[in-house]
């Protein structure tokens, strides 16, 4: 009974913070089974893909609703996305779970590094208007309502070849990993592809779900996924993506961004260093 | 032009919420029995189509729990299928082809998954 309200506990956390920055719960989600709990890494996997469904189906009721997502960039960046999920849930069973703590660790210090760049860019949230031929031909331009700033924000974007190559990277990370690798989406979208960062956030949201079921069917069956530990998560996680698409709607990035860098950075550290063999 | 695309939107948003709750309930009730009856196996838990159904049929919890996230693992699958007829409907055939496109390779993705 404990356990199991720890677990949905954690999950609230974990899906509110998750549909609030578009990256899923699974890295918040992973480390704390694996280092807290200390339970085996297959079955943090197994439980944290089930989270990142949990996070995307769940804050994707509310950005559908308010009109805060991008369906058509979610559509064609999914063909991305799925190929690399295949290609990375195929080739799984090949490395072993000290690499894969240490692979887990330098994904935590990279997005860290991704956000502490977006956090120091003087320039702050600028719109990209311009025209794009492949923008206009895939009809990807569109627009969004920003209740922080109490406007409508229409925008365009560029570079969809680049965008969709570093989706495939982050299904591939997806199906090796059992993350939503909504990290890359988000900075496909936000950094690579220059769309505003809520839309990019909630796309992202609606993306790896998609994701992240081609290799949930993997650890489904092949019994990664346990019922008293992904149940209650499951439940908690939705019910903390529905709130936390409903605060992302009202906060502004950066605050968000401030308060997530240090927990992502010393949980990359703390993974890569159990990678290693070095516990604390 | 964005006013088809709110139509598309909100019709893929009310299935989807369907599809969560009916998944969410499932779970939720596969817990509570856990919390009266127990797990209802004597070790580990069923991860295959039949041994679910069985499990199911005789009320045992962590079967019934398998259910409810198996249920959910396809609502991003049941968003696809939908928003194929929503796009099907606004007369976009070229987002029909390529949401199409993502459906065959999750579907393909997924048996490769049942497979191993």
């Amino acid at each position: 009974m404990n356990s199991m309200l720890l677990i949905l506990l954690m999950g609230l956390f974990a899906g509110c913070l998750g549909a609030i920055l578009g990256i899923g719960g699974g890295m918040i989600i992973t480390p704390i089974l694996t280092i807290m709990m200390g339970l085996d890494i297959k079955y943090a996997i197994g439980a944290s893909i089930i989270s990142v469904i949990a996070t995307s189906s769940g804050s994707t009721i509310a950005y559908l609703k308010d009109d805060m997502l991008n369906l058509r960039v979610a559509m064609f960046l999914e063909i991305a996305t799925t190929v690399g999920a295949i290609m990375g849930a195929l080739l799984v069973g090949l490395f072993s779970s000290s690499f894969l703590y240490v692979l887990f660790g330098f994904f935590l210090l990279y997005s860290t590094y991704n956000m502490v760049r977006k956090l120091m860019d003087k320039k702050g949230e600028n719109v990209y208007m311009g025209h794009d031929p492949i923008v206009d031909k895939l009809n990807l331009a569109n627009t969004y309502y920003d209740k922080s700033e109490q406007k409508q924000v229409d925008y365009s974007m560029k570079n969809v070849p680049g965008g969709f190559i570093m989706m495939w990277a982050a299904g591939l990370a997806s199906g090796l990993l059992g993350i939503g690798s909504g990290a890359f989406k988000v900075i496909a979208m936000d950094t690579i592809m220059k769309m505003p960062l809520k839309p990019s956030s909630a796309t992202s949201n609606l993306m790896m779900g998609v994701t992240a079921a081609a290799s949930a069917t993997v650890y489904f069956f092949n019994g990664s996924i346990r019922p008293d530990i992904a149940g209650p998560l499951a439940i908690g996680v939705l019910i903390g993506a529905t709130v936390g698409a409903r605060i992302m709607q009202v906060l502004k990035p950066k605050i968000i961004r401030m308060i997530f860098i240090p927990i992502i950075l010393y949980m990359g550290v703390q993974m890569v260093l159990k990678g290693f063999g070095v516990n604390f | 032009m964005h006013e088809e695309m709110r139509k598309v939107e909100l019709i893929i948003g009310k299935i989807l919420r369907i599809g969560v709750v009916t998944s969410a309930i499932v779970i939720v009730i596969g817990i509570m029995l856990y919390f009266l009856n127990g797990s209802g196996y004597s070790e580990g838990f069923p991860t295959r189509f039949s041994t679910i159904i069985n499990g199911i049929v005789a009320g045992k919890s962590y079967a019934i729990i398998m259910l409810g996230i198996f249920l959910l693992i396809l609502t991003p699958v049941l968003r696809v299928v939908v928003s194929i007829y929503a796009f099907y409907k606004e007369k976009d055939t070229m987002y029909v082809v390529i949401t199409t496109v993502v459906l065959v390779i999750l579907i393909i993705a997924m048996l490769l998954g049942y497979r191993s």
